[in-house]
């Protein structure tokens, strides 16, 4: 008997109402774990559930099969409540080998399930892990739930009648790429998920080339399914209910296109055309690659020979009067330094983006860090001061691209994005707003004067922007140089008082869009024992951790900053009504630094380099240690 | 009503900041004869704009009244790929030297030639580092002793104009500071060309490396150390125009007119050659190696531009998707609605 999408859904099993839970699908990095992993984000998603991910991989694009290093995993928190996390301790974990499990069992909460596609677990495969035992055979598991499944061998089954446009069935390893759909099929039997969406991707993809490769995927997805639902190993499924979002159109948006949207959007607010400079760099190329598709929307993008030429293209159309931005991740910022430099003394505006990565030198490409503030605080010679500002999940993304070059046009200066790998890769359901309701991004260049006028590039408006003049306007012709320029004129000028009168102004406007940003928000008690002050991509686990301490009657509020230069208006004064501020942070303590130095206030720290985000678990604890050091 | 455009002057090209070279700089004699040539275009001042690197030579957009930049190091071809790209409607210069184009910026300077964007890079090379008071450049001939090289330098030094060809540049020429008009006359043609203009200039730095180039300006010695290409002409040179050269299988060679050598038997110049060959082939003639140095145009050729390419794929796209919604892009994966929750 065949079975459609619809009436596989109804499940003869009892369901347990949960309020989310927290899942991981680990696996060999050509196993396609995050090709299911977004796949069963979005069926979260479109189950009405908050969603958050983390997808980790490697930065081998095939590390040797079946080892730990080439272990990839995608994790996934839904709920029927306001998440901010992927999730700390996970509820069920999927493991397609022996690597995937030794590397990731640490995490499975106690009596969490554990799904291992027994099949992969024979001799070679434990030798490539590193392993003289079987770990299903070993008594560490029995503390988990493990339901070993023959995955392989029965995907192998499912797909078995699936015939190519030759008329052959498919050979084994043609098959085999089928088994993480049925993975998937499990998971989404076990919490109730939908599969219709996924069907419904596969015959997008490869309905039309490959029909027999959508056939086999969407068997072996059913299969799973089936598997979980007949088998005698589940005595139960799960329910999750819809999320209580605010009413609207929603859909899923990662990191790295939120803020590709967000670009285009701000160009379009503001009339102009997105000139983007990069050069691919791990995490930041699927902005550029996801901004070269909208060539209809006047999108100009620009893959240069390095990472010097991708800023300077972007400062060279910024002086053509585009909305010009250059993207990269940290090595390639440093590359750029000096070009910053330029862009800030020529006072054009023009965007640069960092989406952080584990660092020093090549790091941790593929795994996230927030150690790049100092970078992009200092990191250029002389006195050089530009505006920062940190996206703090992935959906924000969108709304931070606007907000930079609205700053960024209104003051005529440079201004830096951070995101990094967690916000760029991770995904979160994002209600659409509708353009036109958007606020509109207004700017002007001047025109022609008339005889007699003499047109000064570095005069200055009530906010000390200089005017955007552009090459083709005539009677404006102006000569822009890094060398240091005479005030109004913007003449070479190796005048002493005029150095220091320039390197103030600058300085001044940058200080000045302190006044014209929000003020920093707290959530919990305006005064009380301790403030947690966090900025970037920590925000979802330093909410929530302040969330539970209340919830225990912690008095502890949590602070979030968008905007790390300047600081808003209100820091100091909020800095001050806590006994004492506690910043975590993905670096040794970079903001800890800064708040120190100009607050001349002390911090408690906690940081973590290991290339994951914050657990909850962590930040609490912290927490609770410092309340309890108060008493 | 007169919609004829007022005629402008050399002077008209002129800023009004003091002109810091040192006298006798070969550079005043570059700027003298841009501002002559550029009335001769008709393309107003406002829609030119000069772009330049760090060293001597890249002081030049001050003293130009057009737009300008005065960039960082060696990235000026950078830059004005990125106007370029933005504003293809301006004339873009880029103006360089032999350590800005050649050693701190020879990446850029390879990738905007071989994509071909439609802009003028004119390098003063004076084969020394003048800003930076004397040291030597990446065409500092072997042996030359500076200040960085008090022994000699051992370091094999490039040619400009190899390069060039070797990127497939469109358009190769080569001049002289003080050839006035054969220099206007190079700049000119350069400006009119579709596509990346590459023009080598020999500058003298009469303050750190006077006279580098005195074989091809002396009076009494040039004539036979240049050749003046002209396109569908025969190569001779010579002070009386009786020297010639030929092809002996792939090498040339030098020959002299009339024992036996007509002008037939010359090579004859085509500078619309699509292969680079001849071009490269040119390009490698040194005195060194008992040959002329070309210059003029070496190469000239027709073959899209990359911001032509980028403007018409931008048209295509949007011909055939239509004009960008974002409305519709936000919405074209899944979604699903949230209803207003009723108590």
């Amino acid at each position: 008997m065949s079975t459609t999408p619809q009436d596989t859904l109804h499940s003869d099993k009892d369901t347990e109402s949960l309020l989310g839970a927290t899942v991981r699908l680990a696996g060999d990095s050509g196993d396609g774990m995050q090709l299911v992993g977004s796949q069963l984000t979005n069926a979260s998603a479109l189950a009405g559930n908050d969603v958050a991910t983390f997808p980790d991989f490697p930065a081998e694009i095939r590390a040797p099969r079946g080892t730990r290093a080439g272990v990839s995993g995608f994790q996934l928190q839904f709920s029927s409540e306001d998440i901010f996390t992927p999730g700390d301790e996970l509820d069920a974990l999927v493991v397609m080998n022996p690597a995937a499990l030794v590397t990731n069992i640490g995490d499975l909460r106690d009596r969490g399930v554990l799904i291992a596609n027994e099949d992969s677990f024979a001799g070679k495969d434990l030798k490539l892990a590193n392993l003289d035992q079987n770990p299903l055979e070993s008594d560490d598991l029995k503390k988990y739930n493990l339901i070993k499944v023959p995955i392989t061998s029965l995907t192998r089954t499912a797909v078995s009648e699936v015939k190519n446009a030759d008329g052959n069935t498919l050979g084994t390893k043609e098959a085999d790429r089928c088994k993480n759909f049925f993975a998937l099929g499990i998971i989404c039997w076990l919490y109730g998920r939908n599969l219709e969406p996924t069907i419904r991707f596969l015959n997008d993809k490869f309905g039309k080339k490959r029909p027999d490769v959508a056939e086999a995927n969407t068997l072996a997805l059913k299969a799973g399914w089936n598997y979980g639902e007949t088998a005698e190993l589940f005595e139960r499924n799960y329910q999750v209910q819809p999320a209580h979002l605010t009413p609207g159109t929603y859909t899923n948006v990662m990191g790295n296109q939120a803020l590709a949207w967000g670009l285009v959007t701000a160009a379009n607010l503001s009339n102009k055309e997105l000139f983007y400079g990069s050069y691919p760099i791990t995490p930041a190329s699927p902005v550029l690659e996801e901004l070269s598709n909208f060539k209809n929307y006047g999108v100009k993008t620009f893959q240069a020979e390095d990472e010097i030429a991708a800023i300077c293209s972007a400062i060279g159309a910024a002086f053509g009067g585009s909305m010009a931005l250059t993207g990269s991740s940290g090595p390639g910022i440093a590359l750029k330094g000096e070009a910053m430099g330029l862009a800030m003394i020529l006072e054009l505006p023009m965007l640069i983006l960092n989406v952080q990565r584990g660092g020093p030198s090549t790091g941790l490409p593929t795994k996230t860090e927030q150690s790049d503030l100092l970078q992009v605080m200092f990191g250029r010679n002389g006195e050089s001061p530009l505006p920062v500002i940190a996206a703090r999940s992935p959906s924000d993304c969108f709304d931070v691209a606007q907000e930079a070059w609205r700053i960024s046009s209104r003051f005529m200066i440079p201004v830096i994005i951070l995101s990094d790998g967690y916000i760029a890769n991770g995904a979160e359901p994002w209600k659409i707003p509708d353009v036109a309701e958007l606020e509109k991004i207004s700017i002007s260049h001047p025109g022609p004067i008339e005889e007699g006028e003499t047109f000064l590039p570095y005069s200055r408006n009530e906010d000390l922007a200089r005017p955007w003049a552009l090459p083709g306007t005539e009677t404006l012709m102006h000569r822009l140089g890094g060398l240091e320029k005479e005030d109004l004129t913007g003449n070479v000028s190796y005048d002493p008082d005029n150095h220091q009168y320039m390197t103030n102004i600058r300085q001044e406007k940058v200080d000045r869009i302190a006044h014209v940003v929000d003020p920093v928000e707290v959530s919990g008690p305006a005064s009380g024992d301790l403030l947690v002050l966090s900025w970037g991509g920590t925000y979802g686990a330093c909410i929530t951790a302040c969330r539970r301490a209340r919830e225990d009657g912690m008095s502890v509020a949590h602070a979030h900053l968008r905007w790390l230069a300047p600081f808003p208006a209100n820091l100091e004064e909020v800095l001050k009504q806590y006994k004492k501020v506690l910043i975590p942070e993905l670096n040794m303590g970079q903001l800890s630094l800064l708040i120190r130095a100009k607050f001349l206030i002390d911090v408690a720290q906690l940081n973590k380099v290991k290339g994951k985000p914050f657990k909850v678990s962590e930040i609490l604890k912290r927490i609770r240690d410092e309340i309890e050091l108060l008493k | 009503m007169s919609t004829d455009l007022p005629v402008l002057t050399a002077a008209d090209f002129g800023s009004d900041q003091d002109i810091r070279w040192c006298p006798g700089c070969g550079d005043y004699s570059i700027l003298a004869q841009m501002k002559k040539m550029l009335p001769n275009l008709g393309v107003p001042r406002e829609k030119i704009v000069f772009i330049s690197g760090i060293g001597c030579s890249s002081r030049f957009p001050y003293y130009m009244n057009t737009y300008g930049m005065h960039s960082i190091h060696g990235r000026a071809p950078a830059f004005a790929t990125g106007l370029k790209l933005a504003r293809p409607d301006l004339q873009v210069w880029v103006i360089t030297g032999d350590g800005d184009a050649l050693s701190i910026g020879g990446n850029h300077l390879m990738h905007v030639i071989r994509r071909n964007v439609n802009l003028n890079i004119v390098l003063f090379n004076n084969r020394i580092y003048g800003l930076t008071k004397g040291q030597y450049s990446p065409t500092s001939p072997p042996g030359k002793r500076t200040k960085s090289t008090p022994y000699g330098s051992i370091d094999n030094p490039l040619n400009p104009l190899s390069l060039a060809v070797g990127c497939e540049a469109t358009f190769v020429a080569r001049s002289i500071d003080t050839y006035i008009k054969h220099l206007g006359a190079t700049l000119e043609r350069a400006a009119e060309h579709q596509g990346t203009s590459f023009v080598e200039v020999y500058q003298n730095c009469n303050v750190f490396n006077d006279g580098a180039w005195s074989y091809a300006t002396d009076r009494n010695i040039k004539a036979d150390h240049l050749l003046e290409l002209e396109h569908g002409k025969p190569m001779i040179f010579g002070k009386n125009r009786d020297k010639g050269i030929r092809l002996n299988g792939m090498e040339p060679e030098v020959v002299e007119l009339g024992k036996g050598v007509q002008e037939d038997d010359l090579l004859f110049h085509d500078e619309k050659a699509t292969e680079p060959t001849l071009a490269y082939l040119l390009s490698r003639m040194r005195v060194d190696d008992g040959f002329p140095e070309p210059i003029g145009v070496l190469r000239s050729v027709e073959h899209p531009t990359y911001d032509g390419g980028v403007v018409a794929q931008m048209d295509e796209v949007t011909a055939q998707k239509g004009k960008g919604d974002l409305n519709a892009l936000f919405r074209m994966g899944d979604t699903w609605e949230v209803e207003a929750e009723t108590t």
